[in-house]
């Protein structure tokens, strides 16, 4: 869902100007702006919007995947960025494809990015390209499949 | 005690250490991978997941009040905690009112779950490390907050008090003079257990300089909470996004800078005090009469009189109970104040009875997460301050 608000947003509008390819849109919901980034953009925006001397996005709260099976592209990975001495939120959002979704990590951005892109693996599938010790988090270490995906029955295989 | 990282000594071959699942000291099924030269811990890894259930994935197959009941479990030492977050984010999504009495009673039980999770943080703290009177004390003063959700909503911890729309039931009438008596007698208490801990040498041996992140590398780690706080970072979601009616309440946030365990303890006992403050505000805002619960027909089940004498309520209550409400699609990220930080709930509807995904952003899984940074170059006992200071609850880093 598009808005006029999303678009006067500021922090979009310094997204675009510093580089329009970066924003392939933007959504308003509830208050909350989610910008969508494409995959190649997403660690070069997340260094800018981090680095930035009038924006100071230095907290990462969370990253966290949707699986959208079957629909491509599938997976959604929203990360959730916060300015503490601005006091603002927003969210950037990348999709990326069901066969190979793999996508640049942030943890030289964030190091705290570290365990929540381990869950995104371990869950999801997900690979993070420049991870330091990409590995298991929650599952054991030989599990086989990625339960968060909507493939994945939710009483597990026996 | 030195308070700077300590040179090891003798032939630096390091020995590997397992530390848990199973360790008193772990607070919960936590291993930890010391890799050690002599007592330097040299490399600290705590390796999870001993506990995962798949909450995450439960929610993904129940109605939005089913996965209620879902969400106590996590941080099972701070369940209404968890039960606030999650309902805030559906109510976001829904984009409806809880009426002020309702949202004040969430307060008031919000800051006495706080006092209670801190109570045990501080007794296990302690008697981790020796002190093992004021873990009794901790548990005997929480009993008085457990009887507290016991006589509103009939369960000790897993209350699931707080429910879409407002909370679960109307307290009984008497409640609030139980909590005054809380109130009463326990700011005395706090100043046994300070009498007990603040000055007393060992206390501070073990405590100060011990596990020291400074605010910017917490920042980078996204460690929130007392922890951030302790380290002179000032945020506290209450103050910086308020919920549920925090705007109106009168509190400070409490920071120390030395960024060390001692710290952190003395923040999370200013933090007690500052929460019965709340409490006593909230008591007085607390109408004895008047709407628990919003009234939203569709989506609130209607109460129980209504359900009985209006054809109307009646099918509202069959509807909602067998096929459950539809918010509208769309995405939400709502975060509260949990004792442990930051508690994030991202929620993504598809328009069904059911969420799409619920995502909780665990506090103690990302402050963990800087174990390695508090405890490497610093003794195995440190270690074990290290992991209690850091107040983790294994149920809510694994879900």
């Amino acid at each position: 869902m598009e808005s006029q608000d999303a678009e006067k947003n500021p922090v979009v509008h310094k997204l675009r100007e510093w580089d329009a390819a970066a924003v392939s849109g933007v959504v308003e919901f509830r208050g909350e702006i989610t910008v969508v980034v494409p995959r190649t953009h997403l660690v070069r925006a997340c260094e800018f919007l981090s680095t930035d001397s009038s924006l100071r996005f230095s907290f990462l709260s969370d990253i966290t995947p949707v699986d959208r099976f079957p629909i491509e592209p599938r997976f959604e990975v929203n990360y959730q960025l916060l300015s503490l001495d601005r006091r603002e939120r927003i969210r950037l959002q990348v999709w990326l494809s069901g066969k190979d979704p793999v996508v640049d990590s942030v943890t030289s951005v964030w190091p705290t990015a570290n365990w929540h892109e381990r869950e995104a693996f371990d869950l999801f599938g997900i690979r993070f390209e420049g991870h330091p010790d990409l590995k298991r988090i929650l599952m054991p270490d030989d599990w086989e499949g990625h339960p968060l995906r909507k493939d994945y029955p939710t009483e597990g295989y026996r | 005690m030195t308070t700077s990282v300590m040179t090891p000594v003798g032939p630096g071959k390091a020995m590997v250490l397992n530390m848990g699942p199973q360790h008193p000291s772990t607070h919960g099924v936590l291993r930890v991978l010391l890799e050690l030269d002599g007592e330097i811990v040299v490399k600290a890894e705590p390796i999870i997941g001993y506990l995962h259930t798949g909450i995450e994935k439960s929610c993904e197959a129940k109605t939005y009040s089913q996965a209620i009941t879902l969400t106590d479990r996590m941080d099972y030492l701070s369940p209404l905690s968890n039960n606030l977050a999650y309902c805030l984010a559906v109510e976001k999504i829904l984009n409806i009112e809880i009426p002020k009495r309702a949202q004040y009673v969430r307060v008031l039980l919000a800051e006495l779950t706080r006092v209670a999770s801190h109570l045990v943080w501080l007794g296990t703290h302690a008697i981790d490390l020796g002190a093992m009177s004021v873990f009794l004390y901790c548990f005997r003063e929480r009993e008085e907050v457990l009887k507290i959700f016991e006589y509103l909503s009939g369960q000790r911890m897993m209350t699931s008090y707080f429910r879409i729309g407002g909370l679960a039931l109307e307290p009984p009438p008497d409640w609030l003079e139980r909590v005054q008596r809380i109130l009463d007698t326990f700011p005395a208490h706090i100043d046994e257990y300070e009498e007990l801990l603040t000055g007393n040498r060992i206390w501070q041996a073990r405590t100060k300089g011990v596990g020291y992140i400074s605010a910017a590398d917490a920042i980078a780690m996204g460690v929130s909470g007392p922890l951030l706080r302790a380290s002179g970072v000032a945020y506290d979601i209450r103050k910086m996004f308020p919920y549920t009616s925090y705007d109106e309440f009168d509190f400070e946030i409490k920071t120390q800078s030395a960024g060390d365990c001692y710290a952190r303890y003395q923040v999370r006992v200013a933090e007690m005090r500052e929460s019965l403050k709340i409490v006593k505000q909230a008591m007085g805002k607390i109408t004895p009469t008047g709407p628990f619960r919003a009234e939203v027909p569709g989506i609130i089940p209607p109460s129980r009189e209504e359900m009985k004498t209006s054809i109307e309520g009646l099918i509202y209550h069959f509807k909602i109970f067998t096929e459950g409400f539809a918010p509208p699609p769309g995405e939400v990220y709502q975060a509260i104040e949990s004792p442990r930080g930051e508690l994030g709930v991202f929620i993504a509807s598809d328009g069904s009875a059911k969420p799409y995904r619920a995502k909780f952003r665990a506090p103690s899984f990302i402050n963990l997460q800087s174990l390695p940074k508090l405890a490497e170059g610093r003794l195995i006992a440190d270690v074990v301050a290290c992991i209690g200071t850091t107040d983790i609850v294994l149920g809510e880093v694994d879900r």
